[in-house]
């Protein structure tokens, strides 16, 4: 414990006494720690914002997107015809065991006006289930009912933003009466802000209406009966793949795709989207974090270069603590010390500047970084492991110089 | 001599460079008791260097026996040596060797942390030492904050730290100018006689070798000559060297 305690005194007034090239040496593993920390926050605050923003989408949520048909030979993409029905999805909730709430919606752009105010935005027709599908609460009023849906009532629930554009601050929307298309309606509820989705769609830009409504008021009669897209939400977070099976066996059979035919429709899950950001925000961390390891590496490397300098520069003094009864370990341990110290100091460094460099990134890039305490703890070993693995090469060298020839070194 | 400190019995060292054996000693015995202060004197090439190394334990002899306070040092390992060095010899060299950019104080402990000394002791044992040699009051400074005397005090008083029983010096005053040659040679002297330290000093100059009570000449790896003689008293004869 004394000899630990004496190499550290002896480690560290060496390498005070050579300041700015300890600290030159240093740098290589405070860069390279600081660099694991900060990138491995940039990918777990990546991967945690997009995690939230598909939750937000909503619970257990499926999609049904039609389209991906094949008409006279042309193979349209996802949404390109409405081939999905109103009683396609009345079926889904019917039928499907494990689903529990199906919703279905048409969009189109609308001007809506207030007062001596306008903006356009996503006129949605949707039924009453979507807000428990989307997992979406109002903030103000409440949400239209199904005897809105059913009787095709003109009310409206808006967005944020919109909100933000038509009124004023303070302005309480709710019992407003706006004009969507020259059709007046009554404001019922304002929506809870979504915020932006990872591809950087507002989500809060919409306004929402009974679909009934929409189809006959808004929206045209071009399609009756057909829906952009429809939303089901299954019974429980394991029930997600089963639950899209069974919509997919269902809408094979009630639009008669024989096996082999492409799909007129897509099921997609949360869990699907939610896979795949994973595993590329996984393979984004490992690139990043071995990007930062070869700086790590590279820092040892220094850390090698400089101990072994040392040792030839300091060879007399090593053969002066060999002749006044110095053992091999004592010079080893010495200059082994003397890497770890580096390397450790060098790590801790390191470990404030990656955090520092991690705050403010999402400071001023606005982008999210999430601190991983185990990346931190991680690298800070490793720094020090650095010390011991590139330090004990020239630290065997110290300590197996031949005494009298250390103390003849000019 | 069975109470020998140092007993050198037929020590040969021989190295071997490439295809040429070096033959440094030539079956050299020499008995040292405690208390003498031998005058190691020869040409460069002689000997005499490696005998000191052999004596001072930081070679092995390639054949022979060495016993140091009855104990054969010849054959113990490296470890083993470093340890024999730090408990039972001092160094002092012709080029003071005291580590750079480090306090004098902290020069002179070195072999005290070295030799497992507590901590609390190391500080007075080493400020103890330094007044020996009359450096008080100077611990705190860098050995190139001092005078080549100084430093080689500073050398001496790390030798005695460790209270060894043989102090080896090699050429002490090679590179120190006469007036300070005497000096130091005159703290060498009363170590001897006061405190019956033993002394093996190694120098070519007959003025300096004036001081010991025997004098050891090497020639072509040999003892040539191992003459006992009056110590001089006075250091009246250093400084009229050629």
């Amino acid at each position: 414990m004394k000899l630990i305690r004496m190499t550290m005194r002896t480690a560290l007034r060496a390498l005070r006494r050579n300041k700015l090239r300890s600290a030159l040496t240093m740098l290589g593993i405070v860069i390279g720690v600081a660099a694991v920390i900060t990138m491995v926050s940039i990918g777990q605050g990546a991967d945690a914002a997009v995690q939230k923003q598909i939750l937000s989408l909503g619970t257990n949520l499926l999609m049904v997107i039609p389209g991906a048909t094949t008409q006279s030979g042309v193979r349209s993409g996802w949404g390109g015809v409405s081939t999905l029905t109103t009683a396609d999805a009345m079926a889904i909730k019917r039928e499907c065991a494990s689903v529990a709430e199906v919703a279905y919606f048409r969009r189109q752009v609308v001007q809506v006006i207030y007062g001596d105010q306008n903006w356009s935005t996503v006129a949605q027709g949707t039924t009453p289930a979507y807000q428990v599908v989307r997992d979406w609460p109002v903030v103000s009023g409440s949400f239209y009912s199904q005897r809105d849906e059913d009787t095709a009532n003109r009310v409206v629930v808006l967005g944020r933003t919109v909100v933000d554009h038509l009124f004023g601050p303070g302005e309480d929307p709710v019992g407003a009466q706006v004009r969507i298309k020259e059709v007046p309606f009554q404001v019922v509820g304002v929506l809870e802000s979504k915020g932006q989705t990872s591809w950087g769609q507002d989500q809060d830009d919409l306004l929402i209406m009974p679909f009934s409504t929409a189809e006959r008021r808004v929206l045209g009669t071009q399609f009756i009966g057909t829906v952009d897209m429809v939303f089901a939400s299954a019974v429980a977070t394991g029930e997600i793949d089963e639950a899209a099976k069974q919509i997919t066996d269902l809408l094979h059979d009630r639009h008669h795709i024989q096996p082999g035919q492409d799909d007129d429709f897509t099921v997609r899950s949360l869990n699907d989207m939610a896979k795949a950001s994973e595993s590329a925000s996984k393979v984004m961390t490992n690139l990043l974090l071995s990007v930062a390891s070869i700086s790590l590496l590279v820092g040892g490397i220094g850390i090698m270069n400089i101990l072994l300098v040392s040792v030839t520069e300091r060879t007399r003094e090593i053969g002066i603590r060999m002749a006044v009864g110095a053992k091999g370990r004592h010079i080893l341990l010495q200059f082994l010390v003397e890497a770890i110290v580096l390397s450790m100091v060098g790590g801790f460094a390191g470990m404030l500047l990656g955090i520092a460099a991690a705050e403010l990134i999402s400071r001023l890039a606005a982008w999210p970084t999430l601190l991983s305490p185990p990346a931190v703890a991680g690298s800070f070993l490793f720094s020090g492991a650095v010390g011991v693995f590139f330090g004990f090469y020239p630290a065997r060298k110290a300590a197996r110089l031949d005494p009298i020839a250390a103390l003849r070194y000019e | 001599m069975a109470d020998s400190l140092i007993e050198v019995r037929d020590v040969w060292k021989i190295y071997e460079l490439g295809d040429v054996a070096v033959h440094a000693l030539r079956g050299v015995s020499v008995d040292i008791g405690a208390g003498e202060f031998v005058a190691v004197i020869g040409a460069s090439g002689s000997g005499k260097s490696t005998f000191m190394n052999i004596i001072g334990c930081l070679d092995r002899p390639t054949r022979g026996l060495y016993r140091l306070a009855g104990t054969d040092v010849s054959t113990l390992s490296a470890d083993e040596r470093a340890s024999i060095r730090n408990r039972q010899l001092g160094f002092v060299f012709q080029n003071f060797n005291l580590i750079p950019r480090t306090s004098a104080i902290e020069n002179v402990e070195l072999p005290l942390f070295y030799g497992d000394v507590p901590l609390s002791e190391q500080r007075q044992r080493a400020r103890e030492a330094l007044a020996a040699v009359g450096l008080s009051g100077r611990e705190e400074h860098l050995p190139s904050q001092l005078s080549g005397g100084q430093q080689q005090r500073v050398a001496i008083a790390r030798a005695l730290v460790t209270r060894p029983r043989v102090l080896l010096a090699d050429e002490p005053t090679g590179n120190l100018d006469t007036q300070t040659s005497e000096e130091i040679l005159e703290i060498v002297r009363r170590l001897n006689e006061e405190q019956g330290l033993t002394i093996v000093l190694v120098t070519h100059e007959p003025d300096i070798a004036a001081y010991a009570q025997r004098v050891l000449t090497f020639r072509d790896g040999l003892v040539v000559s191992d003459a006992r003689q009056a110590a001089v008293r006075r250091s009246v004869a250093v400084g009229r060297h050629p």
